[in-house]
């Protein structure tokens, strides 16, 4: 176990904290999804990670 | 009559301040990312040490947890801003450093920062343009970054390395939904404050560099 990764570890434990309020928050306020709304969220994603894939074979 | 010269009037100012903020967020995003060019190139021209990265993103989430609330809402949150951007940029060094030493690495950082820019670009307008709300994204998306954040911490004990692929490619999945998001909400009134509209938008391109920068790495086989 390395001072780096001790440092690493203590970051992110400090990300999470910072995180969890507003997770907790965001999770209690986020209105539901409409119809449809599921979809127009999921197709941009799958493009992105085609498009990474494709970024992936080329280099 | 006069209730609906009201009403006519009031949804006018609602899409002028929503144009107001998402032409000053663009602009400020815009500058923020060009000082982080700057700043980055010195860390490389320096040749900093890797701890450059964890002591600068370290200071740069102290600033962004305690300082930045603080002034936001003032002219000096721009600042900080860039303080925090500045600090982001500085700590990219080491990493590209270590890739532009690699043999194809100058390419693999060029592909990294289009394919960053591509991902960015496409999302952004996709939200501006449909004008989908994605707020019901908001925590899915956080109970999401804190499961990778705990798969991260996880892996740094296991170091793993199927595991770290496996996290790199999920941040490329959720800072991609995370764009969609934050765009969202500048259009559907979730964010009125273009400095923290900014600082969103500039940690979803950062993460979405490094690791998309890292996947690349992987699938490079020098």
């Amino acid at each position: 176990m390395t001072a780096t990764n001790i440092i690493s570890a203590l970051l992110l434990v400090a990300l999470i904290v910072l995180l969890l309020p507003r997770a907790r928050q965001m999770v209690n306020e986020s209105p539901a999804a409409q119809p449809g709304d599921w979809q127009g969220f999921i197709l941009p994603l799958i493009a992105v990670a085609l498009f990474v894939l494709l970024l992936m074979k080329m280099v | 009559m006069p209730t609906q010269i009201a009403s006519i009037r009031s949804a006018s100012a609602a899409v002028t301040s929503t144009n107001k903020l998402i032409r000053n967020t663009y602009t400020l995003l815009a500058m923020t990312l060009l000082f982080s060019a700057v700043t980055a190139t010195l860390s490389v021209l320096l040749r900093m040490p890797p701890m450059t990265y964890l002591v600068s993103v370290g200071i740069a989430i102290a600033l962004m947890w305690l300082v930045l609330p603080r002034t936001a809402q003032s002219a000096s949150g721009i600042g900080v801003v860039f303080a925090i951007t500045g600090l982001l940029g500085f700590a990219l060094g080491p990493i590209l450093g270590m890739y532009l030493k690699l043999p194809h690495g100058p390419q693999l950082v060029a592909t990294a920062l289009g394919g960053t820019g591509i991902i960015f670009l496409g999302l952004s307008g996709y939200a501006l343009t449909t004008r989908r709300d994605f707020n019901f994204m908001g925590g899915f998306l956080f109970v999401g970054m804190l499961v990778v954040l705990g798969a991260s911490l996880a892996n740094i004990f296991l170091a793993i390395p199927a595991m770290s692929l496996a996290v790199s490619a999920a941040v490329v999945m959720l800072m991609s939904g995370f764009i969609l998001f934050d765009t969202s909400r500048m259009v559907h009134g979730g964010v009125d404050n273009y400095i923290l509209a900014t600082i969103s938008l500039y940690m979803n391109i950062f993460n979405l560099f490094i690791s998309l920068l890292q996947l690349l790495g992987i699938a490079n086989d020098d």
